[in-house]
């Protein structure tokens, strides 16, 4: 079991500044361990229609150099509290599928679910217990487009469908607009940081999540390690 | 001969065998069950949440939803309703029938008028005219289990009993659905036993079986005990499981019969953080508790309890009365179904929560407490009271012990 309890690397350093005081927290976020396969998904009728491809879940997505994708990576301490800038981002239902399959959030900003398939769908929030209001509503035509939101800190909230079981998706829900989500190959920026220290953490929906402290300051770079195991 | 003259004899006849009302309430009961199983069907697929509107469905009528989009969890959750509908409006023709057999007078105007009214108000769907239907019903229930104590006829009194359960057991399910609570979910999962096994008793004393049955002549000894304790811890049992479901805790434990490989297994948060991380789940799985496993780790050791106690009164009941008797065989079949439901139990986890087999251990366990309930109910009818001195009981031979 051990051959299977990967941990991840990520190595994190401060970006050039953009603004006065300002900084981007860049870094990549690397897979150590061998994970378990990922399962077929078996979709029904209608939805199978929509794949010409097996499908798989998307527990580990491992891209170049072992970098892992779809993982949440914030600063936890040391950030004020402050509003998102710009629209909100949109959670898609493609082909019976959630995309993204990780994504992030501002407390209290609106955010878009849509669905985009021609067949009806479920939305259902279900957050942890004593968090965010659970919430579950229909959207049963293509196209449709519903706004929601998070009213508190909680990293991560599932949404799910139950009309399709295997669809569900993770959102990372914070007071400030520092975080991002790793791409294919384990890269993330967190951009336009205040000059500060702070730590900062990778959620991965299977790994344990780990935080490290990183100092930034204008004009230097930081580098930092963090590993996040499966265990 | 007047068919209709026919009809309304048989409807009135102020008596309480008549095997057409047996059967109805036989057909009742088989419908229950059918219900139980398709609930099974819905929470083993975990999409109890699939259509997250009530009364409506997807904000049609739910008997007018399309039939193409019964699809994926719709179709469980969906017809889930539409059979509790029709195991309702059983329920509601079964009440009718034995008011009218039992019962004259303005008593009998005002239940059957409040039945009828029951059943048009169904039509205003709304979920505000469904919770004060089932309010109302709450009190109904507690007033006709007064009345059924003290009335030599209880058997309109239950029926009416059975009928405002119903009725308060598909509010359950509605607000299950659009309050967002799984701990309603586990009430809904437990009445739907009460539900069953008071059905199943209404068919039971309408039989002909029943009502040609000597009363009080068996000495059954403290068997009548060991049977309102073993099913008592069925009950439990059903409770319990139903609590797993509803909290999503059926593979809180993904092996059997260890627990992560040892006899007690951890339940510390690295130890949970750990399970949840090694599984590869396909379908959106709710994240392991210790509270699930430690719910596991007492349906477990709980269905020992059951089997142990069931297995001690069958071999009672056969050392009392002899493998002839009516009592032996329905123990024997009560220690055969429990045997099937351990089974099915364990075969529910390595199968890794098949629907299909999680189900048939939802149902069969809905059978083992009727099972119960039925040799309670006979026992009470033909064993002797402790302090009752009655006829010889070398009069009545072994074998002619019912159940």
């Amino acid at each position: 079991m051990k051959n299977y309890l990967p941990s991840i690397t990520l190595a994190a350093f401060l970006g050039s500044l953009h603004l006065a005081g300002a900084a981007d927290i860049t870094g990549k976020v690397t897979l150590k361990g061998t994970p378990p396969p990922e399962r077929t998904i078996e979709f029904e009728a209608m939805c199978g229609k929509l794949h010409s491809k097996p499908v798989t879940t998307r527990h580990y997505v491992v891209g170049a150099d072992k970098g892992l994708a779809n993982v949440f990576v914030y600063i936890k301490q040391g950030a004020q509290k402050a509003p998102a800038a710009g629209e909100g981002p949109v959670l898609d239902q493609v082909g019976c599928m959630y995309e993204p399959y990780v994504m992030g959030v501002v407390t209290g900003q609106k955010f878009k679910v849509r669905n985009s398939d021609a067949l009806l769908h479920n939305v259902h929030a279900t957050p942890k217990p004593g968090g965010n209001k659970e919430f579950n509503f229909a959207q049963v035509s293509k196209g449709q487009v519903n706004e929601k939101s998070f009213d508190a800190p909680e990293v991560l909230v599932r949404m799910k469908c139950d009309v399709h079981a295997w669809m569900f998706a993770f959102i990372g829900v914070v007071d400030h607009p520092y975080f991002a989500v790793t791409d294919k190959d384990g890269n993330f920026t967190i951009k336009n940081v205040p000059a500060g220290k702070y730590t900062v953490e990778a959620v991965h929906q299977k790994a344990a999540p780990t935080g490290k402290t990183a100092e930034v300051e204008a004009g230097k770079s930081v580098n930092f390690e963090i590993e996040v195991p499966a265990q | 001969m007047d068919r209709s003259g026919w009809f309304f004899r048989q409807l009135t006849t102020q008596s309480i065998n008549n095997i057409w009302l047996h059967r109805f309430a036989v057909l009742t009961a088989a419908a229950t069950l059918f219900l139980i199983w398709m609930g099974g069907l819905v929470t083993s697929h975990g999409v109890g949440m699939a259509v997250p509107d009530w009364p409506t469905t997807y904000g049609y009528n739910m008997f007018a939803f399309p039939f193409p989009q019964w699809v994926g969890g719709v179709f469980y959750e969906h017809s889930h309703r539409l059979i509790a509908s029709a195991v309702g409006l059983l329920t509601a023709v079964l009440a009718i029938w034995v008011w009218l057999r039992q019962s004259v007078g303005s008593q009998r105007r005002i239940v059957l008028c409040g039945i009828i009214a029951t059943l048009g108000l169904m039509g205003v769907r709304t979920q505000t005219m469904f919770v004060i239907l089932a309010i109302v019903a709450v009190g109904v229930v507690v007033f006709s289990l007064a009345r059924a104590k003290v009335e030599p006829q209880p058997l309109r009194w239950i029926v009416l009993t059975a009928f405002a359960l119903v009725l308060i057991q598909g509010v359950l399910g509605g607000l299950r659905v659009t309050q967002l609570k799984d701990e309603i979910g586990i009430f809904h999962g437990t009445v739907a036993q009460i539900f069953f096994a008071l059905v199943c008793a209404i068919a039971i004393v309408t039989s002909s079986r029943w009502a040609q049955s000597k009363i009080a002549v068996y000495d059954g000894g403290p068997l009548r005990y060991l049977y309102v304790f073993a099913t008592g811890m069925i009950f439990l049992q059903l409770i319990i499981g139903a609590t797993m479901r509803h909290q999503h805790a059926g593979l809180a434990i993904p092996d059997f019969p260890l627990a992560y490989g040892k006899l007690w297994p951890a339940t510390d948060a690295a130890s949970i953080e750990s399970y949840n991380q090694t599984r590869i789940e396909v379908a959106a799985a709710s994240p392991i508790t210790a509270s699930g496993v430690l719910l596991q780790m007492v349906h477990r050791i709980n269905a020992l309890a059951v089997l142990a106690l069931v297995l001690v009164a069958c071999v009672k009941t056969v050392r009392r009365f002899g493998w002839r008797s009516g009592f032996s065989k329905g123990a024997a079949f009560w220690s055969g179904l429990i045997i099937c439901q351990a089974l099915l139990g364990a075969a529910t986890i390595w199968t890794n929560k098949a629907a299909d087999v999680a189900t048939a251990h939802v149902s069969l366990g809905a059978l083992s407490l009727v099972t119960g309930t039925s040799l309670i109910l006979w026992a009470s009818r033909c064993f002797q009271p402790a302090a009752r001195t009655v006829e010889p009981m070398g009069l009545v031979t072994k074998s002619e012990v019912p159940a």
